[in-house]
């Protein structure tokens, strides 16, 4: 589970030549797997039922290869469903971790700087939840290999997916060396040369703006989808990935101060929350923009929109998950805008589940579901997902959870000095 | 699924590999609790994998896997895919049929064109279409989809697909839709794998052995015209179309996308489509584009043809008109 492209340093005038890294790299894996594998009782059960649920996942899926996926609800008019809603979401969640690299790096952040590892490996996890929703959502994962470049045929430049392929990739390749780098570096007890890694940290910031970037054009370039063919897409959702980031690092950051002995220094807790209370108002203003021209203008444009809100006619699956989300987001909005909510962590740690779980709604069911009812033919097809379906999904974040975990439990220790190459010797 | 890594079942003296995790201070006990777990996790997963194994064993074989692009394979290999095509037909379905590889003709680019002066609504298009392309009996599968209008109103919102009652019926109109065969098709542009393309005759095909069933391209349809196999497609042996194309109604496969081909088995070789033959009415008009003598010209040229969503710029190859 531990990152392997550490790049061997050796080319500059670092003292260690190549053997030594042979053998001390050796070392620090031997490291990693010790560290993500011992632990308290508490731990042994947290893993025990992620790999539970996870296995469940994993079956469904498999039965899902075997019979077809008309074990999920979709369907020829929702084509698209729970997985590519959470893979839109998780995206976000990926590019989120920005929100602590950029205060880290480009402001000089002290408490910001000792635990935007937090923030990275988040990055790391979410890409491979995304990548395992992409693969659930295939008819033929069999035939995954015809998405390589170079191997198969990769329709690059026109295809969208194909960008899609190349920045989430990039950015799980960017956060990998880093983390990897700087945790091995830490290992041997040296200092990072930043050669080896800021650069790449200002890469990384860039690259996550264009991770939730693509994935907007993914929808916002249909032309035949009007609910999702509007310019303010990618916007939203870079805004909303800034909300519900930072929301998810706010909570694993007091988990961490309270489970392990890393310094979390309450100014990335109010750095954090101080993000979240602009990027929330700004999510909720462009809403609010989307809501006034669909309504005000009405016609076609309208239709998936008032569907969202109101139903049409007997059908409204989607009018509670819409109504939840707007509701948690506006009592989110309210709770940040708390001159000094950091000093109040209950109701900080309220408004980040509400605000996590309203644009997990907003970006899931709210955004894909929608852009494909009415059909194109205005033929009206709801969309429940299947037990199958959720079971998948269910299974997928505990992987991601999985990876966290562990990666979380090797870095820290790592970070915090309470383990370096000294020990093995 | 339901095994549990940490339980102390594996307790006796086991021959689980132990995990090079043995570091000098740490109990033995411990270890080999965790090798148990691992070793049940291990089991509990393949478990859980199993029926993939099922599948690849029944549906995949290395050939399969392996099979190159439709238009990267040469003359050989792509007889033997085709004799291998028809082989599987024989034992999924134990259905005799010939399976061609039908190119596009030179100096031709198919045009068609639907009279919604005297469409009736009967669906009998529709019908054909489901049996010349061997659609899946159990969805009732077709590449056309009519939809009953309001008169007085050209939006499909006040359309109806699903009307059941005799036709045609006074107030209303029909308009029959498949695929438009656009010449900037947007299903197309986003396939990531090429695995969809234009011919040069104008027809948007699928190689359904490089599908990868990500279905973009059904998003990116504004006519609704691609399908999904959200399954195997179930069809009895004696229903069978035999006569069958690579790139047309061959039986797809189980998670690939498929749509209107201008059932281009039949209209490479000169014959029209079999949801044009099936029409009560005369309602639609299909022919080469190039040609100035065919009737699809006269009708271009003559009549005041319309195409759907024409502001979305996909250029359809399929014109509606009326005759007044």
């Amino acid at each position: 589970m531990n990152s392997t492209n550490s790049t061997d340093p050796s080319a500059g005038e670092n003292p260690h030549d190549a053997r030594f890294h042979a053998v001390s790299y050796l070392k620090f894996l031997r490291m990693a797997f010790r560290l993500a594998t011992e632990g308290t009782w508490s731990f042994y059960v947290w893993m025990t039922v992620l790999t539970c649920v996870f296995l469940v996942g994993a079956h469904a899926w498999a039965l899902q290869v075997e019979m077809g996926m008309n074990v999920t609800a979709m369907n020829d008019h929702v084509s698209w469903g729970l997985y590519i809603a959470n893979f839109t979401f998780l995206v976000g969640l990926a590019a989120g971790g920005v929100m602590m690299v950029i205060p880290a790096y480009i402001y000089h952040d002290k408490d910001m700087h000792d635990t935007v590892i937090v923030g990275e490996l988040l990055a790391i996890a979410s890409i491979v939840m995304c990548l395992m929703f992409v693969v659930a959502d295939l008819g033929r994962p069999d035939r995954f290999w015809h998405m390589m470049p170079f191997v198969g045929k990769f329709n690059w430049p026109i295809s969208m997916l194909t960008w899609d392929v190349i920045v989430l990739n990039g950015y799980l390749l960017l956060n990998l060396h880093i983390c990897g780098y700087l945790l091995y570096k830490r290992f041997l007890g040296e200092t990072p040369d930043r050669r080896w890694y800021v650069p790449f940290v200002f890469l990384s910031i860039a690259w996550a703006i264009s991770i939730h970037t693509v994935t907007a054009f993914l929808y916002s370039g249909l032309g035949g989808r009007p609910f999702w063919n509007t310019a303010l897409l990618a916007p939203r959702f870079l805004t909303s990935a800034f909300v519900a980031g930072p929301a998810f690092i706010i909570i694993v950051l007091q988990i961490i101060r309270r489970l392990t002995r890393m310094r979390i220094g309450s100014g990335s807790i109010q750095t954090l929350a101080s993000i979240m209370r602009i990027t929330i108002l700004i999510d909720l203003l462009m809403f609010g923009s989307e809501v006034f021209t669909a309504f005000y203008t009405g016609g076609s444009h309208s239709v998936a929109i008032k569907y969202l809100f109101f139903g049409h006619g007997e059908l409204n699956a989607l009018v509670p998950w819409t109504w939840v989300s707007l509701v948690f987001m506006v009592i989110a909005a309210m709770l940040l805008m708390r001159p000094k909510v950091h000093e109040h962590l209950i109701l900080l740690d309220v408004a980040c589940v509400l605000a996590f779980v309203g644009i997990w709604i907003e970006k899931g069911m709210g955004l894909i579901i929608p852009g494909f009812v009415p059909s194109t033919l205005h033929e009206w097809v709801e969309y429940v997902p299947s037990a199958a379906e959720w079971k998948i999904m269910a299974g997928i974040w505990a992987a991601g959870l999985i990876v966290y975990t562990l990666l979380l439990k090797v870095a820290i220790p790592v970070f915090s000095g309470s383990t370096s190459a000294r020990d093995l010797k | 699924m339901e095994d549990q890594p940490t339980n102390d079942g594996c307790g006796s003296n086991c021959g689980c590999h132990g995990e090079p995790g043995g570091e000098p201070g740490g109990t033995s006990r411990r270890t080999l609790l965790k090798a148990a777990g691992v070793t049940l996790g291990a089991a509990a997963f393949a478990k859980a994998l199993s029926p993939i194994v099922n599948w690849s064993r029944e549906n995949l074989s290395v050939d399969e896997f392996l099979q190159k692009h439709y238009r990267e394979l040469d003359k050989d290999q792509l007889a033997a895919v085709l004799r291998h095509l028809e082989e599987d037909a024989r034992k999924n379905y134990g259905a005799e049929v010939t399976i061609g590889d039908h190119r596009p003709q030179k100096g031709v680019k198919f045009g068609y064109a639907l009279n919604l002066s005297i469409c009736i609504g009967c669906r009998r298009c529709a019908e054909a279409c489901h049996h010349e392309n061997n659609h899946d009996r159990g969805t009732n599968n077709s590449y056309i989809r009519v939809l009953e209008m309001q008169k007085g109103s050209m939006d499909m919102e006040h359309g109806n697909v699903h009307y059941d009652h005799p036709v045609p019926h006074p107030d209303k109109f029909y308009m029959p839709v498949q695929c438009q065969q656009c010449d900037n098709p947007p299903c197309v542009h986003v396939c990531p794998v090429e695995a969809t393309w234009k011919e040069d005759d104008g027809i948007v095909v699928v190689d359904y052995n490089w599908c990868i069933g990500c279905r973009y391209c059904e998003a990116a349809c504004p006519y609704h015209a691609r399908r999904f196999n959200w399954t195997k497609p179930s069809i009895p042996k004696e229903e069978i179309n035999p006569k069958q194309s690579y790139l047309s109604n061959r039986i797809r496969p189980q998670g690939v996308m498929e749509k209107c081909t201008f059932c281009l088995h039949r209209t490479r070789e000169g014959q029209m489509p079999a949801c044009l033959e099936a029409c009560p009415t005369g309602a639609r008009v299909f022919g080469n584009l190039l040609d100035p003598e065919s009737e699809i010209r006269k009708v271009i040229d003559n009549k005041r043809v319309f195409v759907l969503k024409e502001e979305l710029g996909t250029r359809p190859s399929f014109f509606y008109f009326f005759d007044e």
